[in-house]
């Protein structure tokens, strides 16, 4: 199966370690994988800070890179979230709207993927440590990747069903397993002082319930809470779950 | 000038024990609501029901309403019906001057905060007394209520027993609640005992009855109704529900999710008025048919103010209600606040990470975080967003709609970080006041698939 590989603008820039981690996981499966080199955004920076009507250019250039895939697939669930929900063809070019709706229908975070789509069993990944896991929120309540403590139904967890197959990982149990951490987009910026609040609120309750390795699907989340964890020198380290998935340690 | 909900939440979080106290205090009501919403099985569906029987109210909120006035006239109540917040504070003030009263008693009515009749009455040379402890708590402050349902749940105890002592006489340094409660119990008794009019809020109205249900846990509405001379409760006229049987949905809802009670102390059905009672009932519109109009904003009315989703937000816990410069607060109140004023609101809808929690707990399922982002759209293209913001968010939109513009600033942006999407115009970054920003790798994954793969 030919699959896209989506890498949000800021792992491209920042975390090509978490790009490197997905196509070797991808490609370890059998997927027939490709990256697209004219990708930048997927417009949500833009859109959830009320400039949704700036982002058409963003989506005319996805639908050129993507159309042709399978499968899109992307180490990020808020951004696949919002392809989801918000993928249009510009107004002119309607007849675009046919690829918009094939990538809606089959652009996946990572970690369904593997469990959805490629029915990941065995991953033969070790990994020794206590590992605490962020449940970003758009990836959780937007593409329930796990259940949210909100609803009362069956619990269930994609990340965790999968970090459960990598050897030796011991998961950490939190107090509060579902809050949000505060990234928020430009809200981390507009409401630094929430922001900040919330991120420092979630580290301290991996560091009281032993976290080592703190992980999670959304980098972006990652990028926050990896801030406040080196602003206060904590001994924790920041991985995505990617890289865990595909450790050897 | 009105504080944005950003300056407001950093001054909040100034006192970092505070605000991890606010949190604190604010969670535990959620995992008490968690615990009676578990305990139900079918609460879900619960949820669903709710949700379609208010689907169908609004759509059909003319008759309803109709329906309503005409029963309720049969019963003996006086319906009055106001535009405004304007018009449901003069209607309340011409029934009082009818009676020649200058002194009232008032408990659980948030529709008398949005219409800001407390001050309104006041100028007109009427006392009002809030008889709900928690009102009467924040009254006494000379402050509005930071939650719908918890008044002064920003208030700790000892600060209670202080207010207490200079206002009420308690003795100095006290603040046992059980001896706090009872001296406002005491004091209360008076002003129950000598008022003749009494204000309460709505909580259901039933069209197909023409009666009213006002749900509360102190029954200090009660005492106040049926002390009184005249009742006058005042509801917003998305309060209507069909039938009698849906409180059966409603009321099995409203106290879980609010506290985590299986249901209110107290739910008083008020049908008529007793002999020699007079009672009124004003509906007020105040913006509510606009934003019926509004298609993707219309299902905020369904709303019954249970307060779960503020209980529930994490900005909320540590912004504090206040922050909301609004009467109802919280994610709720940032998606009604827009409604009634644009201009004056338009930071709300920012105030959240859109982390969708509060759409999840919503009793009646209303899509409070979706709404956040299309107010957010609605606010900028009619032109309440700053211009600086609007240039920086074109200029990314530039950078990022073009393949090669946005590899060359990708290399220089990831030495002088400027150009991290959620970062963009802020020249003073306020990224870096409590947090790190990440340490720039020397390729980037474009640049390592190239070589590798290309
Ligand atoms: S929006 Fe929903 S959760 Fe919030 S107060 Fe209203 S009914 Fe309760």
């Amino acid at each position: 199966m030919k699959v896209g590989l989506f890498i949000p603008c800021y792992v491209d820039q920042f975390y090509p370690k978490v790009g490197i981690a997905t196509l070797q996981l991808l490609e370890k499966f059998g997927c027939q994988v490709s990256y697209p080199s004219k990708q930048t955004c997927c417009g949500q920076p833009m859109a959830n800070s009320g400039y949704e009507h700036l982002t058409h250019d963003c989506n005319r250039l996805f639908i050129n890179n993507f159309a042709e895939y399978d499968y899109i697939v992307s180490p990020s669930g808020s951004c696949v979230l919002h392809i989801k929900e918000h993928l249009h063809a510009p107004e002119s070019e309607t007849q675009n709207e046919g690829k918009a709706t094939h990538i809606r229908k089959r652009i996946y975070e990572l970690t369904e993927f593997l469990t959805d789509i490629l029915k990941v069993e065995n991953l033969e990944a070790r990994f020794p440590f206590r590992v605490g896991l962020h449940q970003s929120c758009h990836g959780q309540r937007g593409l329930h990747l796990s259940q949210m403590s909100e609803l009362v139904a069956t619990p269930f967890s994609k990340p965790e069903q999968l970090l459960n197959m990598v050897k030796d990982v011991e998961l950490v149990k939190l107090s509060r397993k579902d809050e949000c951490c505060g990234f928020g987009g430009t809200f981390c910026v507009a409401e630094e002082a929430v922001s900040s609040r919330m991120g420092i609120d979630r580290i301290d309750d991996h560091v009281k319930n032993g976290t080592q390795v703190l992980t999670g699907g959304d980098m972006s989340c990652l990028m926050h809470l990896e801030g406040v964890i080196r602003r206060r020198k904590l001994p924790i380290k920041v991985m995505h779950i990617a890289e865990i998935l595909t450790a050897t340690e | 000038m009105t504080i944005n909900h950003a300056t407001a939440a950093e001054k909040f979080n100034k006192d970092f024990d505070r605000t991890t106290w606010h949190d604190e205090t604010l969670w535990w009501v959620r995992q008490k609501r968690d615990r009676a919403a578990f305990s139900i099985p079918e609460w879900e569906k619960l949820r669903d029901t709710a949700s379609q029987i208010k689907h169908n109210v609004l759509s059909n909120l003319d008759t309803y309403l109709v329906e309503f006035e005409k029963n309720a006239q049969k019963n003996g109540i006086t319906v009055h019906w106001a535009a405004d917040a304007h018009e449901h504070n003069e209607i309340i003030l011409s029934i009082l001057k009818k009676q020649g009263v200058t002194q009232i008693v008032k408990s659980k009515s948030m529709l008398t905060e949005e219409c800001h009749l407390n001050p309104y009455l006041a100028e007109n040379g009427v006392e009002v007394v809030d008889t709900d402890l928690g009102e009467r708590i924040v009254q006494l402050a000379d402050e509005p209520p930071s939650h719908i349902v918890l008044p002064c749940i920003h208030w700790k105890k000892e600060e209670i027993g202080v207010l207490f002592h200079k206002h009420l006489g308690t003795p100095e340094g006290c603040a046992d609640p059980t001896l706090l409660t009872h001296a406002a119990r005491e004091n209360l008794r008076e002003k129950f005992l000598t008022r003749r009019v009494a204000i309460t809020g709505v909580n259901f109205a039933v069209a197909e009855t023409g009666e009213f249900v006002v749900c509360t846990n102190e029954g200090n509405a009660d005492m106040g109704a049926h002390l009184a001379d005249v009742h006058i409760a005042c509801m917003g006229i998305e309060k209507i529900i069909p039938q009698r049987v849906h409180l059966g949905v409603f009321l099995r809802l409203l106290a879980r999710s609010a506290t985590g009670q299986p249901i209110t102390t107290y739910s008083s059905h008020f049908a008529k008025p007793r002999a020699g009672q007079e009672m009124h009932i004003v509906l007020v519109d105040n913006g509510r048919t606009t934003q019926l109009g509004r298609e993707e904003f219309r299902n905020s009315l369904k709303c019954i103010r249970c307060g779960a989703c503020m209980n529930t937000c994490p900005v909320y816990r540590r912004s504090g209600g206040h922050s909301y410069h609004n009467a109802v607060a919280g994610p709720i109140g940032s998606i009604l606040a827009p409604n009634l004023d644009m201009t004056k609101n338009a930071d709300l809808p920012f105030a959240s990470t859109l982390c969708g929690s509060c759409s999840n707990v919503c009793p009646v399922k209303i899509n409070i975080h979706e709404q956040l982002y299309e107010w957010r759209q609605v606010l900028t293209k009619s032109g309440h967003s700053p211009t600086a913001k609007t240039l920086g968010m074109k200029a990314m939109a530039a950078v990022l709609s073009n393949p090669s513009v946005y590899r060359l600033s990708g290399k220089m942006g990831r030495l002088a970080l400027a150009n991290v999407p959620f970062v963009v115009n802020n020249s003073l970054n306020p990224w870096y006041k409590q947090r790190e920003m990440p340490e720039p790798p020397k390729e980037s994954f474009g640049e390592w698939y190239k070589k590798n793969r290309g």
